[in-house]
């Protein structure tokens, strides 16, 4: 017998841990297992090397819902800021490096029309991403739907693209599904302004900046706000483990059991209807509701298993496009290091080798056919710099994103990851001359081992592209892009449902309003 | 497996060729499947009486026959099928329909419980793509095998007769969609008690080298019992006669129809009775469990037809005469001793007794002539004989 109004939420991610919380508060009994000894999935700041900690996936905070950081009361439970609003610098070797933060040229040398492109630019697209925004709370429209309740976000999105003016809605009709190359030749001469923007439409996904979508992708990355500053990012005091410190702490005051070291093996199924979950362990455990917050391949193919899915619906779970291309790069530096043309203020700063959008376009070329960069581009951060807390007294914590690296690589990373992270290093000796030598220990994690240590099938930090073919109403996969899954009693709370990934807590929280509301 | 050079030939011939092309006096041929088959040999007429009279042969080796095996075959053609296939005891065979997950039907077929846990789905339609689709997340081995086994129905009153003849020795015993293995020539001969003409009859199923032995050995005992080969136009007329449907003419298979509406729910098929809700899941269960709340779209009837004229693809008016649907199969049956038809119409046209009009058009040396059929709605198939369950069947 289950217990009535009983919840278990899959997965102590952001998501997870949002959606737990939410439902609790909606007076819902809820219990969240997770595999890892800690509560945060992928959103966790850990040790890799005695003495440095650094968040291991994601490191910087730019997408977290504000709706969810004010109801959870996040800065209540101990969330702050150890940086509010990065700059971004982009390394330009032997030149004074170009620094720019959202619409505005902090140093380098650009031209006038640039300078004033790049405001009229962002100002644009600044407007499209808090449209893009706005649908991020809303419960994406069923396709074909029987009331007109279910057909509201859909006539919302077109009364949000309607407001936009004329010319804007005509703008962004035309730019909402052209590649970020285009739109960045049409407007900007500087190679290191345009190589950087091309960076922040590609990062984290399989695309190059000539790919389609890609302006796509370059909205969804503006469209969050760190204490009110749209498009700003952060760095959460202690890594990203903060974030989901505060919501495992919000979500125990509003009574959510958090069990760790409980990896889940099956969803059971009784009489087609989710009613639990067996562990790994062999231990079976009962609820009414089982919310998964893993990635929907996953959730569906390997924990539910296709068998209880219909033959067409499990084919499109199967085909989601949901291979990583990002690696991670954490180094342990036994002092700071020295990139060239940087001043030391500079130092902390989000730091980009991208030097121009050819060099991001040709480090993606390998990708296509499974290889990785030799010429990588990086995000780079230097947490330690801000938040003392994370390294040793005098020395520093280097965290990187680092692409592209296949999921797939050709040949396997088990051979391939040490060729690749020489060449990472090789990439970003040319900039910081002499990092090497004063490199103590460095973790390199390719998708591969994202897959591996998180659970995240392909390793992709958003289950799966964000592409407007996996967008609303296709995220994951129609039929479940309501949260729901076609299983009674089952649904899906993670990255792999509408919006997407990033640390954000949004698609927990949507999932919880479908689920409290009708579940 | 088909000879490596099948690719040279646009149409290949079937195991009996030899045997049916010898026989074939008006050498009148359709492709089926990419095989040559005979439409009619002699006499469409005399082949329709062998069914009903006596022993027809017919040599349905096209049929797309696929083979499942695996530790997760049950749970596979349980997802695949509306029915419940758990129930279908080893050597017993049944009739199934699958459907998209719009709950729309793609083919029907049978499946042949050869063995625990290995089963043979014949249908009308490949569906090599559809299982394998199907497959993902199941641990099963699907083969399609058409080529590699050849088939003959024996279909008719003394089929029961030519086959004891013929040395099945207690195959009177065998009852309705059972099936059964005798050994022949050094390999296995299988026996099954089905077929589309809804009579008495049987289906052999051999491999291909002992073919044309079996074909000779059969008639030589059937020769006196009015053995007869007939043709796809003879068997035609039986399968109407027995109600049955057929895959791209009384329906359109799911997965070929481009537009949404023109495809059929096994409701509407009038095979709701394949259709098990108990199980907890198959492919199309939540749009057939929403059709059946909420109501089909169309029905299949079976129509009596005023008069003697075949309504072949009639449009059928109500009482007011609003198009309400179309004759999809029609003949002029000699077993009913009239015309019948089988159509889809909207709902809630055509319950049972229901009188509607069949707009029938037919020339005569050069002029067409319309003519309003009065037609009846009618229960069950047009031809039942109590042969066709009887067991054992009548001694003739």
């Amino acid at each position: 017998m289950t217990e009535p109004r009983s919840v278990i939420v899959i997965g102590a991610g952001h998501n997870g841990l949002a959606c737990a919380t939410y439902l609790a508060r909606a007076g819902r009994k809820v219990l969240v297992l997770e595999a890892a000894a800690q509560p945060g999935g992928a959103a966790i700041t850990r040790e890799f090397a005695p003495g440095f900690r650094v968040s291991a996936v994601a490191h910087l905070l730019h997408l977290l819902d504000p709706v969810v950081e004010r109801e959870l009361g996040l800065a209540q439970h101990g969330l702050a800021y150890a940086r509010d609003a990065l700059a971004t610098v982009s390394l330009a070797g032997e030149r004074a490096p170009l620094v720019l933060s959202g619409g505005s040229i902090l140093s380098g040398e650009v031209s006038a029309a640039d300078r004033s492109a790049l405001r009229a630019h962002a100002a644009r697209m600044q407007k499209f991403a808090r449209l893009i925004a706005r649908q991020h709370g809303r419960v994406p429209p069923r396709l074909r739907f029987d009331s007109w309740r279910d057909a509201l976000p859909a006539l919302a999105l077109a009364l949000d693209i309607r407001r936009l003016g004329r010319k804007d809605m005509r703008e962004f009709l035309r730019l909402a599904t052209m590649n970020i190359y285009d739109v960045l030749e049409e407007q900007f001469e500087h190679p290191g302004l345009k190589g950087a923007l091309a960076l922040d439409a590609v990062l984290g996904a399989r695309l190059g900046p000539r790919s389609g979508n890609s302006v796509y992708t370059s909205l969804y990355r503006q469209s969050g706000a760190v204490n009110g500053r749209c498009g700003a990012l952060a760095l959460p005091r202690g890594g990203m483990g903060a974030v989901t410190d505060a919501l495992a702490a919000a979500a125990r005051a509003a009574g959510v059991g958090i069990r760790c070291g409980a990896s889940v093996e099956s969803i059971l199924v009784r009489d087609g209807r989710a009613c639990g979950v067996r562990l790994e362990r062999g231990e079976e455990l009962g609820a009414e509701l089982v919310v998964s917050n893993a990635d929907p391949q996953r959730s569906l193919l390997r924990l539910l298993g296709a068998r209880h899915l219909e033959a067409e619906f499990a084919r499109r779970v199967h085909n989601l496009r949901a291979a990583g291309n990002a690696a991670k790069l954490h180094l342990a530096l036994g002092g700071r290091p020295q990139f060239r043309g940087l001043s030391a203020a500079q130092l902390g700063e989000r730091l980009l080798i991208a030097p121009d959008v050819d060099y991001v376009e040709r480090a993606f070329n390998p990708a296509k056919y499974g290889e990785f960069s030799t010429q990588p581009v990086l995000e780079i951060t230097l947490p330690s710099l801000h938040d003392r807390g994370l390294a040793p007294a005098g020395r520093e914590v280097l965290s990187a994103v680092v692409q592209y690296a296949p999921y797939d690589l050709k040949g396997g990373w088990a051979v391939g990851k040490e060729r690749f992270l020489a060449a990472v290093m090789a990439t970003l000796e040319e900039h910081a001359p002499g990092i090497g030598a004063l490199v103590q220990h460095a973790e390199l994690l390719t998708p591969m081992d994202i897959e591996q240590q998180f659970g995240i099938t392909g390793g992709h930090w958003h289950h799966g592209e964000l592409a407007l073919d996996q967008f609303m109403v296709l995220r994951p996969v129609p039929g479940a892009a309501q949260y729901a899954t076609p299983v009674a009693g089952l649904y899906l709370c993670g990255a792999g449902c509408h919006p997407g990934g990033g640390v954000m807590g949004t698609a927990g929280r949507n999932a919880a309003r479908v689920i409290a509301g009708g579940g | 497996m088909l000879a490596r050079d099948h690719f040279h030939r646009a149409v290949c011939e079937t195991p009996f060729h030899p045997r049916t092309a010898a026989l074939n006096q008006l050498n009148l041929w359709h492709r089926w499947r990419d095989h040559t088959v005979a439409d009619a040999y002699f006499d469409v007429g005399m082949e329709y009486n062998a069914i009903r009279n006596s022993c027809a042969v017919f040599d349905l080796s096209p049929m797309t026959k696929h083979l499942v095996t695996g530790p997760d075959a049950l749970a596979f053609m349980n997802r695949l099928v509306t029915r419940d296939v758990a129930k279908l005891k080893p050597l017993r065979v049944g009739y199934a329909v699958w459907c998209d997950e719009g709950g729309q039907v793609i083919d029907d077929g049978t499946i042949f419980h050869l063995r625990d846990g290995v089963y043979r789905l014949c249908s009308q339609e490949r569906q090599l793509d559809w299982l394998h689709s199907s497959a993902l997340g199941f641990e099963v081995r699907i083969v399609e095998e058409t080529n590699d086994i050849a088939g003959l129905a024996v279909q008719g009153p003394t089929s029961c007769a030519v086959l004891r003849s013929f040395g099945l020795a207690g195959i009177e015993t065998l009852t309705p969609f059972g099936l059964r293995s005798y050994p022949f020539a050094g390999g296995t001969l299988e026996v099954s008690r089905t077929g589309y003409t809804g009579d008495l009859g049987y289906e052999l199923w051999i491999a291909p080298e002992h073919a044309l032995r079996l074909w000779d050995e059969l008639f030589l005992a059937g020769a006196n019992h009015g053995i007869r080969a007939i043709g796809t136009l003879a068997l035609e007329m039986s399968r109407i006669e027995a109600g049955f449907i057929q895959a791209g003419v009384d329906f359109l298979p799911a997965d070929r129809a481009v537009r949404v509406d023109r495809t059929r729910s096994p409701f509407e098929l009038d095979l709701g009775r394949l259709v098990d809700f108990s199980k907890p899941n198959f492919t199309g269960r939540r749009a057939l469990l929403e059709e059946h709340r909420r109501g089909s779209r169309y029905r299949l009837v079976r129509l009596d037809v005023a008069g003697n004229k075949p309504a072949r693809d009639a449009y059928v008016y109500d009482q007011r005469r609003t198009n309400i649907g179309v004759v999809t199969s029609s003949m002029w049956s000699p077993a009913a001793k009239a015309s019948i038809a089988l159509a889809s119409v909207m709902m809630p046209w055509g319950a049972p007794g229901e009188e509607l009009t069949a707009e029938i058009y037919y020339q005569k040396e050069l002029k067409w002539n319309r003519f309003m059929a009065r037609c009846r709605v009618v229960e069950g198939p047009f031809f039942d004989p109590p042969r066709r369950r009887a067991t054992p069947p009548a001694d003739r």
